[in-house]
């Protein structure tokens, strides 16, 4: 079925003429008419558009353009609906931005054009990307392709479901704390979290700038390296994004993992931990024992304080960046009797509440008699997790962990305890403070449901490559990432 | 904790907020924060505070003229636009 082919398969099916983009496109277009209306991974998507440049990208590949040259022609791509692409609607899963459209690309986006792919549909997420179930969107619940009663995990839940449903070759997503690793470990994708600046936020909506990263969903590790390769790189328009040369993510692929001496921590083994999700984990890290890694136990003392650290740092951000969304310049305005009023009133009707609470605590962390008790502390143990990561890698080449806690919860199940929500993503928020590369691929499933378990692959600040050659030697000797959910 | 102020931080923020939205945040803020407060017992003594992953010293680049939004573009998704500009509610009396 070619709506199931990776971009690597793909890729090469394009460039023998054995398919064209049009195919590949409409084939993405069927998929989504035959399952979105059960998964709802899309909020919106234009057809027509989406065949125009796939048409463009055939006659691109007729007039001989090859893949070594743009390695994503043709391949069509959907995004989470917190970029930029230009002419397409851009909502974050928000009321407030009303019918915006964006007058300009995303650098991630001019990147992926510019290297062939097909930009097509809106991918759903929690508001403004704070959540862990895309429950928190105000347009829809996404559902899990594995157990449509179940959450997709989020923030970037729509991300992951697109592409554990077949509906889309690959997606873009982003994450602040777990966004892109926790719903790939969930849906049973591969997702990867790059190093705090990699890559270039520009054209992404802030949530917290000094933790939001954008990277991609992809169906195998290969597909994840080949996205990073286009997507990677300094960008003067984001001064956070860094110099560090760009490598071929790929070109290491397949090479032995001997002698790389693999850190397993402590602190992630223990409580509150799914049983079977200990299991698959134990059991990858025996693979990769015999696959000629090392793996040590090693300790990150700090990692009970990282999700009440987040909690802070993050809103704290929040409250700032989304001060711009106040029914001025863009999106819906409520009026009142005067400017405070308007404001009020526009941001009161136009966000959601978990959206409101994380705006309320980051503002009250940040107001005056409580900043040092809550905002300079969370900065100063921020320092500490940290170091506990770069004394740690002092030792070890990359960090074993589970992805998250437990398999995929029920729709509703933490709806309403926010901090039972907050609590999900414990295993992923510290590689944010950090500022490392993490990576979600799937080592196994859960018995009855079915339902994906995901293994974390955390590196060295700029070593993606590591990560990216571990998490692909363990693929090579396994298949969980070549099943499928029966939809 | 004591009981959080909900009304006079969204005020802060600019949140206009019901009365039975106030009452849930109220709640919900009081459990977080009593969750965050564990970080009291960390020693910060002689920490720097971390604010980016990595240091980021001052980024400089020539001030040139780059392409950038028309005004029709930057004004095409306005709630209230006339004569090129944004439309705002009277601030100076």
């Amino acid at each position: 079925m070619l709506h199931s082919l990776t971009i690597s398969q793909l890729a090469a099916k394009l460039a023998s003429r054995e398919v064209t983009s049009r195919e590949a496109t409409q084939a993405c277009l069927d998929r989504i008419a035959a399952v979105d209306g059960r998964i709802q991974a899309f909020t919106s998507y234009n057809a027509a558009d989406a065949l125009a440049q796939a048409d463009a990208a055939d006659a691109k590949i007729k007039a001989g353009a090859s893949h070594a040259q743009f390695p994503l022609l043709g391949v069509p791509i959907a995004i989470k609906d917190v970029l930029n692409v230009k002419g397409h609607p851009l909502n974050c899963s928000s009321k407030i931005l009303g019918d915006f459209i964006s007058p300009y690309d995303a650098t991630v986006i001019e990147k992926l054009k510019a290297s062939g792919a097909i930009i097509f549909g809106r991918l759903n997420m929690d508001e403004f990307a704070m959540g862990s179930s895309t429950e928190n969107s105000a347009f829809q619940t996404t559902k899990n392709p594995w157990d449509i009663s179940r959450i997709p995990g989020g923030s970037s839940g729509g991300s992951a479901a697109a592409v554990a449903a077949d509906e889309a070759f690959a997606t873009l997503g982003s994450d602040t704390g777990g966004s892109i690793r926790q719903p790939a470990a969930l849906c049973g994708c591969v997702g990867l979290k790059p190093t705090y600046g990699r890559v270039s936020r520009y054209g992404l909506v802030a949530f917290a700038s000094s933790l939001d990263q954008v990277g991609p969903f992809t169906k195998d590790v290969r597909d994840a390296a080949t996205m990073l390769n286009v997507i990677s790189g300094r960008d003067p328009r984001d001064s956070s994004s860094v110099s560090e040369p760009v490598p071929d993510y790929t070109a290491a692929l397949g090479s032995s993992i001997k002698g790389l001496k693999i850190g397993l921590p402590k602190e992630y083994m223990v409580g509150g931990l799914d049983p079977e999700v200990k299991a698959s984990v134990d059991a990858a890290v025996k693979k990769l024992t015999e696959l000629g890694a090392e793996v040590v136990e090693i300790s990150l003392p700090h990692t009970d304080y990282a999700v009440a650290v987040y909690y802070i740092i993050a809103t704290a951000e929040a409250s700032s960046n989304l001060a711009r969304f106040d029914g001025i310049r863009y999106g819906k305005r409520v009026d009142g009797d005067s400017p405070e009023k308007l404001y009020g009133n526009t941001r009161g009707q136009g966000f959601g509440p978990e959206v409101k609470r994380r705006i309320i605590l980051g503002t009250y962390v940040l107001s005056s008699g409580y900043y040092d008790a809550f905002y300079l502390r969370a900065q100063k143990v921020r320092t500490l997790i940290r170091n506990d990561f770069l004394k740690a890698f002092e030792t070890v080449d990359a960090i074993v962990t589970p992805t998250t806690p437990t398999a995929a919860f029920k729709i509703g199940e933490k709806a309403d305890d926010p901090l039972q929500m907050y609590l999900s993503d414990i295993f992923t928020i510290s590689c944010n403070l950090a500022g490392i590369p993490g990576l979600s691929l799937p080592c196994g499933f859960t018995k009855s449901p079915k339902l994906p378990i995901g293994l974390q692959l955390l590196g060295k600040p700029f070593a993606e490559e590591t990560i990216l050659k571990i998490a692909h030697a363990y693929e090579q000797a396994t298949d969980w990432h070549t099943q499928r959910p029966g939809l | 904790m004591s009981d959080f102020d909900v009304k006079y931080v969204a005020n802060l923020a600019r949140l206009s907020l019901t009365e039975a939205e106030e009452q849930k945040l109220g709640s919900q803020l009081n459990s977080i924060l009593g969750y965050i407060e564990k970080l009291k017992e960390v020693d910060v003594s002689n920490v720097e505070p971390t604010a980016h992953a990595f240091p980021i010293v001052n980024v400089w680049r020539a001030d040139e003229i780059k392409p950038g939004l028309t005004n029709e573009e930057a004004l095409q998704n306005a709630p209230s636009k006339a004569n090129g500009l944004f439309v705002v509610p009277k601030i100076v009396e």
